[in-house]
């Protein structure tokens, strides 16, 4: 049976008809509606099961706060668990899962928690699984993880085909919420002069006040929406949006907006979401109010709604909740609930009042419709199984153990009084105060969030402020008060007047009926979704509970996906009475952003594939990519670890590169290495502090090799700096370090030593960087010609430049290899034709590049630390027997305090040696030494660690370094080390130089 | 050896409701000192004055740029880049000023269209509708660091390093892809 009424629904265009399937079932709906409206219309009321009980439930409210209606949307890939149907647009091809039943959403076995209520009370989780042990892994969890729970997370395999993005902005003033008081707020603003932006949740501009019956000028309300609109579109200052969601609001104007750009029409090549990052120079929240249960017997059946949600339905999409629906209220606005109804021609039994008496305006105009108003009552129970069937009513101050009346019907709806929108007032620190005349809590305005300058940077109007009755006088002001904060200067003229019905002071009531017995009050839901009763607030209070927030963890009460939106505010009342204490005593628990959850996807934004990190390529990447780089991540770069040959596993062509960087010439791409230049008269000065050796007295063409720490005296990094001119040195870093290292200058230079006459300015991109590795490189750069680069005019550590084999090059005799070696930097852009040339001019030579496997086995031959092999931030140079390169003579330099305190002369820190085993294997990656005694915590006590190891193609042995307690005092001592499977691996502790000792084949 | 010199993407070209094309090699020079004592060397070697605060000075076909209080960026034929950083270095001799070449540090991009600021809004945390011709920020684009004036009507320069150009090339093809204009300057 269709439920959509004849004539009526604001919103919709009958004329189009929209498909969609529900658990598979074709439905129909119109264009305009919600999927909530769809479903009513198709007389679809069952829609899910509730997390612990499985209750039967339906849709509560029409908007983001709804807590039950939750849906899985679409398929495969595009499958997204927890939708709600109410801000779902209905559009061609949707499809709609229920969730969180089993087997089926009309049968459903695990309702039968419900018939045992007792154990699944406030804290169940924490008493009634504690023992035995074992059945906690085995029998609770694969229950509970059955049983509780909404949607179910995607495929592990499935991967969102949509587009997501991010949008950064900027204005003045940023109005959140398009109701007419954020129109309103928007228009005054901006006639006032300001840069003004307007985001409405919704896919209309209005709210509520159309469907209110909301006169404005003498107009209906839809009238002035549509011309208000219009004017704010045609201002050049002002930028609206539909579909945009105010999700958090931070320090300093920071606003998160989550635009839904094509939910509604997912067939369009348009991103699916857009996260806005909106720095505004004041905010105005205009962002509404909520409708509040009624906490009454078998309030969470399905039919059981807000009186708002019920009379949206009916004026919007023109549907009916019910063919006979009783209004339940303690408020004068439900009232018009029951005039709208009758107004469609819907039954209307009855209005419970729980007031003694109701005369308000909209109470008259009910009565003068013939509506039969029932005052001092209250609901006892709701009849009905899975939907329902009828009410008992009974008197509001009684323990309803006896009914007055009953009434059939298959709706109820229900109205607690409105609790105004303060999330995003409050989640930059915004205070509320309580209305003791409308029993909710509101901003205080001499409060709201502060700016830099210790001002408020929020303004809140309309129902958002507390104001139920008319709001655009009070619109204007704060648009206004906000538009001349960020210093607009304009007059905006005198607002519209919206006309609102007088109403009278609603009647707090948190239980219905106000003594209502235990069987009555374990049937009360407060929090729909997380299944919380009135009875577990009241059981986690006589248990001790008295913070809002511990209760609202014990109890799970507000900790939702919809974050309490309806059970906040009837929870801690229902705590706040359990404790004998005014509720602005108990005081509301933490708001946080987001408003309601926003999508993975936008919170990614651009950062998804090729664009997920940046990725560093060197101007040699193309070719790496071309001959068999197997790459490895260092940094952000991708460097080669080994080029691949066919029929070669990663060991077999590292062996190769490493013989024949030995034998031959090996190419390294060594682009990536960190470049900085320093000048400046002071730069020697500053040289000095930054190393842990002397680095002023270095001669222009000279390199030295150096250490950096950091001020506690850890290594930081190390390389080889080239003094380029008296006041210039170039300082080359790992490559991994750059960035860090030049950070670390600036730090330094800008905070502490801000009068010294130095400049930094990062150089690494500027150069490819090509080492030219082994006994044939002097023979290879000869053919290249043009410097002359013999071992009498370009000694070891000696630099020079000018052309050679016509490019630009700066050469450094430098070895990090142990061999003749030089480091030759070109300008990037002509690093490939460079490369080319030497591997063209090499050819007979043997030249062939290395990755950086073979860059390690060749350092670790030699005993060359590496930082992040042999430091991890806990090491000191002297642990790695550097002491030659930290200097005496210098007052100062960065680390030298550190390395003097207690744990860092301490004569028992781990020191590096070389390790060969004994049976010529590799040790693992970071083994330990154990000494097969146990330390104070019964473990098995160490006195090493490895913190690098190869197999030498060199030696043919494995080889490794470690840190070893009093390492270097216990030469050819065999210490055993931990391997895989209880394995104990012997290695003999040598010397960390295994090749070339006396470094005759670099010095040639 | 500037004929065999590459820049980092040669003629990468994406066109969505922007236009984005790598723009090959420029000459680049870093210049930090004290932007007022520089000014005649400056004035010298480019024929632009010192730019103001976030603006680009422009004179026939060399370009200077504000970077920060103490930093410019001189823009030139990347031919010419050389040769003028070793001038302007000599220019400097005896004052505290810094000199580099880092033309082949970066890579370029041209962005042209109406809606080049409704583009680089996905990526860059700058007020694109304040922005007139001359004027430059440096920002970042998503994750990587990034420069950008507006070069011409209808057009931005984006200077980014070049070992992330590729990267860069692929966030402004996916901010320019049609469809997802979002419309908030253009």
């Amino acid at each position: 049976m269709s439920h959509r009424l004849a004539t009526g629904g604001r919103l919709i265009d009958r004329a189009r008809d929209v498909k969609f399937t529900f658990n598979g079932k074709h439905m129909k709906g119109h264009a305009g509606d919600t999927l909530a409206a769809s479903l009513l219309a198709n007389g679809q009321t069952l829609l899910g099961r509730s997390f612990k009980y499985h209750r039967p439930r339906g849709i509560v409210a029409s908007g983001a706060e709804e807590p039950n209606a939750l849906v899985g949307l679409g398929k495969g890939d595009r499958y997204e668990p927890n939708q709600r149907v109410t801000t779902t647009e209905v559009f061609d091809g949707l499809s709609a899962e229920t969730q969180n039943h089993w087997p089926s959403l009309d049968f459903d076995l695990l309702a039968v928690n419900s018939l045992v209520p007792q154990f699944l009370t406030a804290g169940f989780y924490y008493k009634t699984f504690l023992r035995p042990r074992a059945f906690w892994k085995h029998v609770y969890e694969p229950i509970i993880r059955k049983s509780a729970g909404l949607g179910k997370a995607p495929a592990h395999d499935a991967r969102d085909p949509d587009r997501y993005e991010q949008l950064y902005a900027f204005c003045d003033v940023l109005v959140i919420g398009g109701g007419i008081a954020g129109l309103q707020a928007a228009l005054s603003a901006a006639e006032a002069g300001a840069r003004v932006a307007l985001w409405e949740q919704t896919a209309h501009w209005g709210g509520r006040a159309p469907v209110d019956g909301v006169t404005i000028d003498g107009q209906d309300a839809d009238t002035w929406i549509a011309a208000t609109v219009a004017r704010l579109e045609g201002m050049d200052n002002v930028h609206l949006r539909l579909r945009c969601m105010g999700a958090g609001l931070h320090d300093h104007g920071y606003v998160l907006g989550y635009e839904r750009v094509s939910d509604h029409a997912p067939n369009i090549d348009a991103p699916r979401h857009r996260l806005w990052r909106m720095r505004a120079g004041q905010i105005v929240t205009a962002t509404g109010a909520i409708e509040r249960p009624l906490s009454f017997a078998g309030n969470d059946l399905p039919g059981v709604m807000l009186a708002s949600a019920v009379r949206d339905y009916v004026v919007n999409y023109a549907v009916a909740p019910g063919q006979s629906v009783v209004v339940v209220t303690n408020n004068d606005d439900a009232y018009r609930t029951a005039i709208a109804l009758r107004r469609a021609g819907i039954g209307v039994p009855a209005v419970v009042d729980a007031r003694a008496e109701a005369n308000g305006p909209l109470v008259a105009e009910a009565r003068a419709a013939g509506i039969t108003v029932l005052t001092g009552k209250g609901i006892r129970k709701v009849k009905g199984g899975r939907r329902v069937t009828g009410v008992e009513i009974c008197r509001i101050d009684s323990k309803g153990t006896a009914f007055t009346e009953v009434f059939d019907c298959d709706a109820v709806a229900m109205s607690g009084g409105w609790s105004p929108v303060v999330h995003l007032w409050s989640h930059c620190g915004g205070k509320l105060l309580w209305d003791d005349a409308h029993h909710f809590f509101r901003p205080d305005a001499n409060r709201p969030p502060l700016g830099v300058d210790g001002t408020g940077f929020v303004t809140v109007c309309g129902a958002a402020n507390g104001d139920l009755g008319a709001v655009l006088h009070g619109a204007h002001d704060a648009g206004v008060v906000a538009a001349k904060a960020t210093g607009a200067t304009g007059n905006a003229p005198t607002p519209a007047t919206d006309n609102a019905p007088d109403m009278v002071p609603m009647d707090a009531v948190w239980m219905m009926p106000r003594n209502a017995e235990y069987d009555l009050r374990m049937k009360m839901w407060l929090d729909y979704q997380n299944d919380v009763k009135v009875s577990d607030v009241q059981l986690a209070a006589r248990e001790g509970y008295q913070s809002v927030e511990h209760t609202k963890r014990y109890t799970t009460l507000g900790m939702a996906t919809d974050q309490g939106k309806l059970s906040n505010i009837n929870g801690l009342a229902i705590l706040s009475d359990a404790l004998g204490q005014p509720i602005p005593a108990t005081g509301t628990t933490t708001f946080r952003p987001p408003y309601t959850p926003i999508s993975i996807g936008a919170i990614a934004g651009e950062a998804t594939g090729s664009t997920f990190q940046p990725l560093r390529r060197s101007p040699l990447q193309d070719w790496h990519e071309q001959n068999g780089a197997d790459p490895e991540p260092v940094g952000h770069w991708r460097r080669p670890y080994t080029f691949l040959r066919a029929g070669e596993d990663r060991h077999k062509a590292v062996n190769r590169e490493v013989t024949n960087a030995r034998t031959n010439i090996g190419l390294l791409d060594a682009s990536t290495l960190g470049k900085i230049l320093v000048s400046g008269p002071d730069a020697g000065r500053f040289m000095d502090m930054l190393y842990t050796n002397m680095m002023s007295n270095l001669k222009p063409g000279k390199c030295r090799y150096g250490l950096m720490c950091n001020e506690n005296g850890f290594l930081m990094d190390d390389g080889v700096v080239a003094r380029l001119s008296e006041d210039a040195f170039l300082v080359h870093t790992t490559s991994g370090g750059a960035d860090h290292v030049h950070g670390w200058m600036e730090d330094w230079l800008q905070c502490e030593w801000w009068d010294w006459k130095v400049h930094t300015v990062n150089l690494t991109e500027q150069y490819a960087q090509i080492a030219v590795v082994g006994p044939k490189a002097r023979q290879l750069l000869e053919r290249l010609g043009g410097m002359n680069v013999s071992a009498d005019a370009l000694k070891f550590m000696e630099w020079t430049d000018g052309k050679l084999g016509g490019f630009d090059a700066r050469v450094f005799r430098i070895s990090f290899s142990g061999e003749l070696s030089f480091e030759i930097a070109v300008p990037a852009s002509q690093g490939r034709a460079f490369w080319n040339k030497l591997l063209a001019e090499g050819a007979d030579l043997g030249v062939m590049p290395y990755g950086t496997e073979a860059l390690h086995i060749l350092r670790a031959e030699k005993g060359f630390i590496m930082i992040g092999d042999e430091t991890d931030g806990t090491v000191i140079p002297q642990d790695l027997n550097l002491n030659w390169a930290i200097s005496k003579k210098k007052d100062d330099f960065l680390g030298k305090r550190g390395m003097e305190r207690e744990a860092m002369i301490h004569p028992d820190r781990w020191k590096l040696v070389g390790l060969e085993t004994l049976d010529g294997s590799v040790l693992p990656h970071g083994a330990l030494a154990v000494t097969g005694g146990k330390n104070a915590n019964k473990q098995a006590e160490t006195e090493g660690r490895v913190t690098s190891t190869y197999y030498s193609a060199t030696l043919k042995r494995g080889i490794a370094m470690a840190l070893v307690r009093f390492g270097p005092d216990r030469m050819g001592e065999v210490l055993e080390f931990a391997g895989p499977n209880d394995a104990r691996i012997k290695a003999r502790i040598v010397d960390p130089v295994l090749y070339d000792k006396e470094g005759a084949k670099q010095n040639v | 050896m500037s004929e065999l010199a590459q820049s980092a993407l040669p003629g990468a070209r994406y066109e969505g409701f922007v236009t984005v094309t790598e723009a090959g090699l420029r000459g680049m020079i870093t210049l930090r000192g004290d932007l007022s004592a520089m000014a005649g060397a400056v004035k010298d070697a480019t024929g632009c004055a010192v730019p103001a605060l976030r603006r680009v000075e422009a004179s026939d076909g060399k370009a200077v740029a504000w970077m920060s209080p103490d930093e410019l960026l001189i823009l030139c034929d990347y031919a010419d880049a050389p040769g003028l950083a070793a001038s302007l270095a000599r220019a400097l001799e005896g004052q505290f000023a810094t000199v580099a070449n880092v033309s082949d540090a970066r890579a370029v991009f041209t962005l042209t269209g109406a809606q080049t600021g409704d583009a680089l809004a996905k990526l860059c945390p700058v007020d694109f509708g304040t922005l007139r011709t001359g004027d430059i920020r440096r920002t970042r684009a998503a994750q990587v660091a990034a420069a950008i004036w507006v070069s011409g009507e209808g057009e931005m320069t984006l200077v980014c390093f070049r070992s992330v150009a590729q990267y860069m090339f692929d966030l402004l093809s996916r901010a320019a892809a049609p469809g997802s204009e979002p419309r908030l300057y253009a």
